[in-house]
């Protein structure tokens, strides 16, 4: 059956509605295509526009300079030096493997840090510099300069970075800057953006830690336009960042160097606060350490060094040791006593070396006795007695008042880590931190600043500036803020009779310039300067019977750690007090031969603010104190220059 | 019907055949072309290297190729389509043996002068053997099944072969290319209607065996799926790709950005910029109205191919101009809807547009067929 012209007919009738067909669905699918353009680039093209501006656009931070840090003076103590650093990129480089090998023979470089360098270029993109080595010497810097040609992609760049010109003088109360740690983060709510920039330098430790958010400044931002790898293209805009803002310290940088230098050897601590407007003008704690080692990551030799060192160095013990005060605790007692009517000045009671209270014999340190003691003689020669006398008819609230009052047991707000509150025992808290019952024995023990009775260095010196002054002074040790005075520490009147203060006050005098006062050997010669103070010996350890009986009692027979502490208060001029110090030297010895001389040194250095005349020290003081002085010639940064660095 | 019909007085002959091309359609594919062209400038950064130069170079070796095979008579094609179908088969099948040995997913053999990719030539082939195909099979016996059985065959082994390289894009297009071509010659709806309903039933069946005791594939097949399908799944490999691309294409607005002027490509966010993501520049740089133009192009092109096709009284040149028709619309609707998001990524390149030799020499070479379809058409 072949009908070919009807068959062909029909099969281009055929065709011709199929192709239509398919002509359709293409027509179809093409409007589709058309629709689905004109949504994403006309009613979307917003959006996109927004992602398009997104992709290219980065934003990226400036890091501002962090806020430099002055003595009163206007002596540098933490500042940003320039720091060099040398980075290799891929692509300029060519051959790694050459370029790194003509760096190592040109400067030294560590091994290791070469080697995360190298995996770190096999990582990154080929434009993206990788530090090869970091701080890296001005020396180092020119010899890479000069051969640049030979060194394809090394850059030296430089940046910033902490330095603290006084060395050791400053570290505890400053403390340090270092890299931001995952642990600095999770501390942190909200952390700024800045920090999460690699090498961003944090405060770690004292003012560079507490005073964070006014050194570290504001970023500045660029916005760059850069390609799909994240190579900048080019610079759009610059925003530049606020700087951080500029601190001065009430700091003495000449007096602190001079304090770290007399307490040099030792274990000790020592502060000096004017006492007119309650600036503190140095704050010594020794030994110390180099700031400057943690800026560049300390090694774990140098670290453990420092941790294993009995004499502990990272402690900042001015302000974070805590020490029974032991007799200079007495003023608080006496003045307890004078407020509340209870005696007056010329009513004595009788030493006779001992007194027993409820079948326990307490000693004073002078066994023989002192026989009828009035306050001045209390004070004078520290009779211990007396003041159980005092305190058991006082009883422990009215002693702990005045502590209080005078600023110890009291958190003392100042920008420093760890600042300690000490204690001012009450009942209450011996019931509550102890669970026990307050008995006598602890009241008399408190007289005498023994038992739970703990104060800091810097209380000390609040202590002793409030009976200098009679006011309550309290420490300030940030001067200005980017240039704006912050207030003063001069405080209001403490309300406390004058009658009385004067009476203590002079009970003071007498321990330094009376023959039989503690502290005579220690006096100062010059008339218009001289001070009154306070010695305190306090024990770390109960005296066995057993030590007793074999006769061990002088702090030489015993081991260092075992050591009472030597402590000293003072206040100078006498007449019109301007400065007071405290001192203590941990396991020192006694108050008066050990922590007298070095706080009446100190108190020299300060009221004559630089080297006192030899003649203001007693005749047999006067060799020691040359050398010292002409040491410290050498030393001090005086007129603002700056101690070499290493 | 063959040749011997026709009336061989009226058929142009010599250099007069070169009046008889079909000159819009000519005039069509160079415009394309030059689209190419100005985006391959672009994205090179106004640079006439590495891209644009060599691209008008195989572009004018293209169209010599497309003239060449226009004056040669259609019946002599017609004639020969058997032995291009096997040829292609056979280089198909030489590119699994070089592939076996050589870099993995190799899809090319290299002739000399340039590199050949069979899968793209048997695009072509195979349209030519299914026209000649339909044109020998007697009408009423289209759509029986013994009869259907053979083009299925002759589409199956290439798709098998391609899938094997592998290419799941174009084996896709020469499954659905191959459909059409039977579609158009007149098989029988119910089939595809059978095939279409078997294969969304499969598909149902596997996706609703997830997660359950007869699951019919495993795990990581279904995760590889659902990258393919939806590649933000993938967001730092397909899903970064297609994002770009949707960023690039959306910002264009109405205008777009200007010559030379896209961020996307400019700066590199745009994968292959220059081959299968070029139209996204496109869109970038002249926006709607420049992606719009193109599409419009490439829809007269369909149509005048359809036009000519209809317009044509000889079953086999008919067919097969219609069938290329269908393989052209097919590579740019694909690659449209890929870079817009309405479909997975597959590597199937913009036609004419894309740089590359290989797709562009085949698809010229398959409208020279067309051309001498037109040029020897029954007066």
């Amino acid at each position: 059956m072949k009908r070919p012209n009807k068959d062909s007919a029909e099969g281009n009738r055929k065709m011709t509605r199929r192709a239509l067909i398919v002509g359709g669905m293409q027509a179809g699918f093409m409007g589709l295509l058309a629709l689905r353009m004109r949504y994403m680039q006309v009613d979307e093209a917003d959006k996109f526009r927004l992602l398009a501006e997104e992709n290219r656009i980065n934003i990226r931070l400036i890091p501002p300079a962090r806020g430099e840090i002055f003595d009163r003076n206007g002596i540098a103590i933490a500042v940003n030096d320039p720091s060099y650093r040398v980075t290799l990129t891929r692509e300029d480089a060519g051959d790694v493997d050459m370029v790194l090998d003509r760096l190592q023979s040109l400067i030294t470089l560590d091994p290791e840090e070469v080697e995360r360098a190298r995996a770190e270029l096999k990582r990154t993109q080929p434009f993206f510099p990788v530090t090869i080595a970091d701080q890296v010497s001005w020396d180092d810097v020119t010899r890479i300069a000069v051969n640049a040609p030979a060194l394809p992609g090394v850059t030296p760049e430089v940046g910033l970075t902490r330095a603290y010109p006084q060395d050791e003088d400053f570290a505890h109360v400053v403390g340090y800057v270092g890299p931001v740690s995952d642990y600095d983060l999770s501390k942190l709510e909200a952390p700024d953006q800045l920090l999460l920039i690699p090498r961003f330098q944090l405060g770690k430790v004292g003012v560079e830690s507490k005073l964070e958010d006014d050194l570290r400044g504001k970023a500045g931002a660029r916005r760059v336009e850069v390609n799909h790898v994240g190579r900048e293209m080019r610079e759009l805009d610059r925003r530049e960042g606020q700087q951080g803002e500029n601190l001065q310290l009430t700091i003495d940088a000449r007096l602190q160097a001079y304090v770290q230098a007399r307490l040099e050897g030792e274990s000790a601590a020592a502060v000096v606060m004017d006492v007119r407007n309650g600036d503190l003008l140095a704050i010594g704690s020794a030994p110390s350490y180099d700031p400057n080692l943690f800026v560049r990551g300390i090694s774990v030799s140098d670290y453990k060094a420092l941790t294993e060192n009995k004499y502990r160095p990272l402690a900042a013990k001015s302000v974070q040791g805590i020490y029974p005060p032991g007799s200079t605790f007495k003023m608080v007692v006496a003045l307890a006593a004078l407020e509340d009517g209870m005696i007056g000045p010329e009513d004595t009671y009788y030493c006779p070396g001992h007194l027993e209270v409820s079948d326990r014999r307490f000693h004073c340190w002078k066994r023989a006795g002192h026989g009828h003691v009035n306050l001045e003689k209390s004070l004078r020669e520290s009779c211990d007695v007396y003041y159980y006398e005092l305190a058991l008819e006082l009883g422990i609230e009215k002693i702990t008042a005045m502590a209080s009052r005078l600023g110890l047991g009291e958190r003392i707000d100042i920008p420093m880590s760890a600042v300690a509150s000490g204690l001012a025992p009450t009942k209450q808290w011996k019931r509550e931190a102890r669970g026990q019952d307050w008995v006598i024995g602890d009241t008399v023990n408190s007289s005498i600043g023994q038992g739970y009775v703990l104060a800091s260095p810097l209380q000390l010196a609040v202590m002793t500036a409030r009976i200098a002054s009679g006011r309550a002074v309290s420490p300030r040790l940030i001067k200005k803020i980017n240039g704006i005075e912050q207030p003063e520490g001069a405080g209001e009147s403490l309300g406390l009779n004058e009658n009385h203060l004067r009476q203590v006050r002079r009970s003071m005098f007498s321990v330094v310039n009376n023959r039989k006062g503690t502290a005579y050997g220690s006096r100062i010669i010059a008339e218009e300067m001289r001070m009154s103070g306070k010695t305190g010996t306090s024990q770390v350890r109960n005296i066995t019977a057993k030590e007793r009986a074999a006769g061990v009692r002088s702090n030489a027979d015993l081991p260092w750690e075992r050591r009472d502490h030597a402590l000293f208060v003072d206040f100078a001029p006498s007449d019109n007090p301007r400065i007071a110090v405290a001192v203590v030297i941990e396991h020192g010895g006694g108050g008066s031969s050990v922590a007298a001389p070095v706080a009446r040194d100190i108190t020299l250095q300060a009221l004559y603010e630089g080297e006192p005349p030899l003649e203001a020290y007693p005749q047999k003081d006067r060799a020691r104190a040359r050398e010292l002085q002409s040491r410290m010639r050498d030393y001090a940064p005086d007129t603002g220059s700056l101690k070499s660095r290493a | 019907m063959s040749f011997l019909e026709y009336n061989v007085k009226t058929t142009p002959s010599g250099i007069r055949k070169v009046l008889y091309l079909n000159w819009p359609l000519t005039v069509l594919l160079i415009a394309v072309a030059s689209f190419g062209f100005l985006m391959l400038y672009s994205v090179a950064g106004g640079s006439l290297s590495p891209w644009a130069e060599p691209q008008m170079k195989r572009f004018v070796l293209g169209m010599v190729v497309m003239m060449f095979i226009a004056m040669v008579p259609i019946w002599l094609w017609r004639n020969l389509s058997v032995v291009a179908y096997l040829g292609s088969l056979v280089l198909l099948l030489a590119v699994e043996f070089f592939g076996a040995v050589g870099m993995g997913a190799q899809r090319w053999i290299d002739i000399g002068f340039m590199r050949l990719q069979p899968s793209e030539l048997t695009k072509i082939t195979l349209v030519m053997v299914l026209a000649a195909y339909y044109d020998a099979l007697p009408l009423n016996k289209t759509s029986r099944p013994l009869w259907v059985i053979l083009p299925v065959v002759l589409i199956l082994v290439p798709t098998y072969l391609v899938l094997r390289q592998p290419d799941l894009g174009t084996a896709l297009l020469l499954m659905i290319g191959g459909g059409a071509v039977m579609f158009m010659a007149g098989v029988h709806w119910a089939y595809f209607a059978a095939v279409v309903s078997a294969g969304v039933g499969t598909v149902a069946a596997v996706f609703q065996s997830r997660g359950t005791d007869w699951q019919l594939i495993k795990d990581y097949q279904f995760r590889r799926i659902d990258t393919f399908i939806d590649p933000s799944n993938d967001p730092l490999g397909a899903g970064y790709h297609i994002t770009q691309a949707k960023i690039a294409l959306g910002s264009g607005g109405w205008t777009g950005r200007g010559f030379m002027q896209g961020t996307q490509s400019r700066l590199n966010f745009l994968p292959e910029k220059h081959t299968d993501f070029i139209f996204t520049t496109l869109a970038e740089e002249f926006g709607f109205v420049g992606a719009f133009s193109l599409l419009a192009l490439y829809a007269l092109i369909i149509i005048f191919c359809v036009q000519s096709a209809l317009t044509n009284k000889d079953r086999f040149a008919s067919i097969l101009t219609l069938g290329i028709a269908v393989t052209f619309f097919l590579f740019f609707a694909v690659n449209m809807s890929m870079v817009m998001g309405l479909a997975p990524v597959v590597g199937v390149p913009l036609p004419l547009v894309s740089y590359g030799g290989s797709a562009m020499l085949v698809l010229l070479a398959g409208f020279g067929l067309v051309q001498s379809a037109h040029v020897h058409r029954p007066r």
